[in-house]
């Protein structure tokens, strides 16, 4: 779990995070949405320990990330999974060796066990025929499932994710919300996805935070976005044409 | 303001790149692949190099020894100095500056772009270590390829000046031992361990600290061969100054 609180960042003048809290669940899908330049990446970032807050406080399963020292952020750290908005593979690194990587880097394990171990991630995310291929060599969609394999081989606490459907075509961005999902809930992980894609809150949103001006405007699940008096979570969802579409259509009913 | 800031950061860089080390395992095979990108993969362009530079330079002491009372030893002579003292360390440096210079610039300025960087820190991983020092130690190795542009530079300087016919082979030879001091060796080589440092160092720090996209990984290096060539020139001359004079 992880517990937001009062959270509050700026760069110089402007302040993009303006102080709110949260919480969000194991085994859920948590996703951040919210317009650009709401402050959902520095949000990321700051709860990543990327950034650090100019006040409040967030923490895992009851440590404050703040209180931490250097060798303890480093072992939380080892139990966080991120998916890049690119994928953020190393390019000098097969499919195989980068999904390995966190494991040659902070286990005990030889080779064989390392490689072992990837294999048994590649097909969790159906990866086929890809592992001795340079990341250049293969897909968008492929990259992200190996972004997403090399998030959860090490078995991580925590997941987050960055935009993982940039970039995709809707079934491909499917496939991916299922799988995040999937292992959510089949690891415990507690998971976080910043997205401003809608079908990803009708697919996969437990929980949903959204962000205005840095501002939490409004949270709840993706049953009660629909049904929000909020107008800016209104005016968000239904900037999508298709959904205009389907409000019309349900009015006309 | 911003030249003090930057070298102010460079600093600070070169610091936190000795501290939270990554795995040996890791960092050893990282060494080596630095090894035969930096090193291995320069051998071709400055055998070529130092082989012509130092034929020319031959060539040219020649041409110019008008005087009959000069004798044609001093054309050993002047190759092995030119060769040894400036063109081998300093020359080679520079352009090394373009060829290894802009590789290390682009290839981590290319990483940051890609958030490959982002992914390195957020998994705990200082990445500054992680991507400088195996650089930093492959350098170590750079001068033996000083040793190479050295050695191929005077056969170079020998084939130009005894197979053109500037001078014959014992004129040469007995030059190329007139008035050795083995001191200089120390500096050339004293002066290439600092080149080498600069070279790992300066376009590292122009690709890591880079901001922008793909055109700004390219301005990037070119920038890292400006600085990096300017160092180079400013710390020959203090070293110069220090040692020799």
């Amino acid at each position: 779990m992880i517990e937001v609180k009062n959270i509050r960042k700026g760069f110089g003048d402007v302040e993009v995070l303006k102080g709110f809290s949260t919480t969000f669940k194991p085994g859920q899908t948590n996703l951040i949405i919210g317009q650009s330049g709401s402050g959902k990446t520095v949000f990321l970032k700051t709860m990543l320990g990327l950034h650090k807050p100019d006040s409040g406080q967030i923490i895992y399963n009851g440590n404050a990330y703040s209180d931490l020292n250097e060798e303890q952020q480093r072992d939380l750290r080892e139990q966080i999974g991120m998916v890049f908005q690119g994928s953020a593979l190393f390019d000098s690194m097969t499919v195989e060796e980068n999904i390995a990587f966190p494991l040659k880097m902070f286990t005990k394990m030889k080779k064989k066990e390392r490689i072992a171990r990837a294999n048994e991630v590649i097909q969790r995310v159906n990866l086929e025929n890809a592992n001795h291929k340079l990341p250049s060599e293969i897909s968008g969609g492929m990259q992200k499932r190996v972004a997403i394999a090399r998030a959860i081989v090490n078995n991580p606490k925590y997941l987050f994710c960055d935009e993982p459907n940039s970039g995709l075509d809707p079934n491909t961005a499917t496939v991916i919300d299922n799988l995040i999902r999937e292992i959510t809930i089949e690891y415990d992980i507690t998971t976080i996805i910043n997205t401003h894609d809608m079908n990803s809150v009708m697919e996969i949103g437990d929980h949903i935070v959204y962000l205005q001006k840095g501002h939490l405007a409004w949270e709840g699940t993706r049953h009660e976005i629909f049904k929000t008096d909020n107008k800016d979570v209104t005016n968000f969802v239904y900037s999508s044409n298709l959904f205009k579409m389907v409000r019309e259509a349900q009015n006309a009913k | 303001m911003s030249y003090l800031h930057s070298i102010g950061a460079y600093f600070i860089m070169i610091k936190d790149t000795f501290v939270k080390p990554t795995k040996g395992r890791v960092l050893s095979d990282l060494i080596f692949k630095e090894i035969d990108d930096l090193i291995i993969g320069s051998l071709g362009i400055v055998a070529f190099i130092s082989f012509f530079v130092g034929g020319v330079v031959a060539i040219q002491t020649a041409l110019n020894l008008n005087n009959p009372l000069i004798p044609k030893s001093l054309i050993g002579f002047a190759a092995r100095q030119s060769v040894i003292l400036e063109f081998a360390p300093t020359f080679i440096s520079i352009i090394m500056a373009g060829k290894v210079g802009s590789f290390i610039t682009s290839s981590i300025g290319t990483m940051r772009v890609t958030e490959q960087i982002d992914a390195l820190e957020v998994m705990g991983i200082n990445s500054l270590n992680y991507l400088i020092f195996p650089k930093i130690v492959a350098m170590l190795v750079y001068p033996f390829v000083i040793a190479i542009a050295m050695f191929l530079g005077i056969i170079g300087a020998y084939t130009a000046a005894v197979y053109g016919g500037f001078t014959s082979n014992d004129a040469f030879l007995s030059g190329l031992q007139e008035d050795f001091i083995p001191f200089q060796l120390f500096y050339a080589f004293f002066k290439t361990f600092l080149f080498a440092f600069l070279l790992a160092t300066i376009p590292s720090y122009h690709g890591y600290f880079m901001r922008g996209g793909a055109l700004e990984v390219g301005k990037a290096s070119t920038t890292s061969f400006v600085w990096t060539s300017v160092a180079i020139i400013l710390v020959n001359f203090i070293v110069t100054q220090l040692l020799l004079s």
